[in-house]
């Protein structure tokens, strides 16, 4: 038998209200418009991908995604506040504020200190050699700075803390405050790069959403480690101070403008910061970590002491949170870029025309 | 001390995947299932922990005397892919336990003893190729097969090559080699033919070179590769302002709160 296009169809169809109103809507659409909009018969999947200057192989991207795992961004955010919090620390000591501050301030890096290196070892695809670490120390790997970096802070941040913590226990002496006072300078010297410097980790690789911002994010992690920080000091009861006040603010208005920055620039390989699920985490991890508290924590100014506790307690909240949504948000962000087959074979995206950005979604994504 | 590379001819790839057979079989690399993209006849899809050959099927309109086919069948074109063993290597560059060396041979080689699965490389290498094995927790890519070279034999891939597309000796005598070819080919008419080592880009060349018909890009090719030690200077500069910031907010905002 011969074969027909209509194969695996009735050879007669019984016509109904659907199909002669469906034949109605042809004609109208072809009186009023001249010309029919419909998809006809087309294969589920077309337009198939193809290998050509234009498409790339097929769309198959060329990067491959990052292997980290859910600790590297919660990493990434611990050890922003636990850098932050050594500095403030050490800072409000030496200034002499209040003792209870900085002892707090103390016991966030000594914690993040711990666990910090926890969660870089379990990313590891074998954790038990994560000793091979200290084989070199190579200036031209971030990772490599990074992680003795982590190493110097994590000894300095938990022998502060523990021999802060031995003389309110058991009294002063000579070598106690030896090593609280060179832990503290050690925590202050390796918690500067270690607040900020996942942003070159990740700034200096293949990644074209990360290295196109590779001179803003150590900065912009940097921010966000000192509004953890502060945050983290506001929730366990430093609502009164000043500085700390001032700090969340800088770090919130930096935050805002962070993300009015990401807002506003127009280049399709930051597409991942403005556009689908990446692009609302970002939002969202902006929005926490800039606007809200900024806005708490002007209103915690004008109001009483009782409401203003009250507000300095939930911009804090919002600035921890904004911080680790932050961190999230930038990763997966990541994992977009490596995706897109275009940026790294300089192909244009035809939805980006010269009036702006089409909305309509890119079929072979 | 000899440097040697890879020269892949695309246009005497016949596509019959022998030196993909023929590297799993030499390295002992893991089966990792075929799996038909629904696009081409490339059942591989791209490098990978498990793949350190790749042969790609470029398939496209049909063009006369493209590849001797007729004409109104689609034309052909295969390229077997490889790791690049950049001149400035990404991988090894990023690699923070040194496990990644450059060889006496000029290959980038990872050493599975050392490695310790941080998976830093994967998002450092501008070409895609390494990655880890989860299941491992190493990552791994092609060796440039290091033990044979080790006892003066070419690699198992360039050996298996029945048509020599894979080409295998001193980088010197490849790239001239190569020149040679492509005017060749030129004079042949086949006025696409295109020379790919990355050479006037900050991976500084490459140990393995192609010969591809068309646009580079067609075989995912990246026009620009960049090794990502050239961001560093950009990102420790930014680290310093933002650790000056912090230090001098802190040290403001704590000499200025009056009440101490």
């Amino acid at each position: 038998m011969r074969r027909t296009p209509h194969d695996g169809r009735p050879s007669t169809r019984t016509p109904d209200s659907t199909s002669e109103q469906r034949l109605a809507e042809i004609r109208r659409e072809a009186e009023q418009r001249g010309e029919i909009k419909a998809a006809g018969v087309r294969p589920s999947g077309a337009p198939f991908p193809m290998a050509s200057p234009e498409t790339g192989y097929y769309g198959i991207p060329l990067l491959k995604e990052p292997a980290w795992t859910w600790e590297v961004p919660l990493y990434f955010f611990v050890g922003g506040a636990a850098g932050a919090a050594a500095v403030v620390g050490a800072i409000a000591d030496y200034t002499g504020a209040d003792r209870n501050l900085v002892r707090d301030a103390r016991w966030i890096a000594a914690a993040g200190a711990v666990i910090s290196p926890a969660l870089l070892i379990a990313d590891l695809g074998r954790p038990e050699r994560f000793l091979n670490m200290m084989r070199v120390f190579k200036p031209q790997s971030p990772m490599s700075v990074g992680v003795w970096t982590l190493l110097g802070f994590s000894a300095a941040a938990t022998a502060t803390a523990f021999a802060g913590f031995m003389r309110e226990r058991y009294g002063p002496s000579l070598p106690l405050r030896v090593m609280e006072n060179a832990g503290q300078a050690a925590s202050l010297a390796f918690g500067l790069p270690f607040s900020n410097y996942t942003g070159v980790l990740i700034g200096a690789t293949t990644i074209p959403v990360w290295n196109r911002n590779v001179a803003e994010l150590p900065i912009h992690f940097g921010a966000s480690g000192l509004s953890a920080a502060v945050g983290l000091l506001e929730m366990m009861g430093h609502r009164r101070s000043r500085a700390l006040q001032m700090l969340g603010l800088g770090a919130a208005i930096f935050e805002s403008w962070e993300g009015w920055r990401i807002e506003s620039r127009q280049q399709p390989g930051l597409d991942p910061l403005k556009r689908g699920t990446s692009g609302w985490i970002v939002r969202a991890g902006g929005a926490l970590s800039g606007p809200i508290p900024a806005a708490l924590r002007a209103l915690s100014m004008i109001r009483g002491n009782e409401r203003s506790r009250a507000l300095r307690r939930w911009a804090g909240l919002s600035a921890v949170a904004g911080s680790l949504i932050t961190r999230i948000a930038w990763v997966h962000a990541g994992h977009v870029s490596a995706r897109d087959w275009r940026e790294p074979l300089e192909i244009s995206d035809p939805l980006y025309t010269e009036k702006g950005v089409s909305r309509r979604r890119d079929p072979h994504q | 001390m000899s440097r040697t590379a890879f020269l892949t001819d695309s246009t005497l790839c016949i596509g019959c995947k022998a030196c993909e057979v023929a590297c799993k079989e030499w390295n002992g690399v893991g089966e990792d299932g075929l799996e038909w993209s629904g696009f081409s006849y490339d059942n591989t899809g791209a490098l990978g922990h498990s793949t350190w050959r790749h042969v790609k099927f470029v398939e496209h309109a049909p063009e006369p005397g493209f590849g001797g086919n007729a004409p109104e069948l689609n034309s052909w074109a295969f390229s077997s892919d490889v790791c690049k063993h950049c001149e400035n290597a990404g991988c090894l560059e990023a690699c923070p336990t040194g496990a990644i060396v450059r060889t006496e041979f000029g290959g980038v080689y990872v050493q599975p003893d050392i490695c310790n699965g941080c998976a830093y490389c994967v998002i450092a290498c501008p070409f895609g190729v390494v990655e880890r094995n989860q299941d491992d927790g190493r990552a791994f890519k092609c060796t440039f097969c290091y033990d044979r070279q080790k006892v003066g034999l070419v690699p198992a891939c360039a050996k298996a090559c029945p048509t020599e597309s894979i080409k295998f000796g001193e980088i010197e005598d490849l790239r001239v080699k190569a020149q040679e070819r492509v005017e060749e080919l030129h004079q042949r008419g086949m006025n696409d033919a295109t020379f790919y080592d990355a050479g006037n880009t900050s991976v500084g060349g490459t140990h393995a070179m192609f010969i591809v018909r068309g646009d580079p890009r067609t075989y995912n090719l990246p026009p620009k590769p960049e090794v990502p030690t050239v961001y560093l200077k950009k990102g420790w500069t930014s680290s310093a302002i933002g650790a000056a910031l912090l230090l001098g907010g802190t040290l403001l905002a704590f000499l200025a709160d009056g009440e101490r």
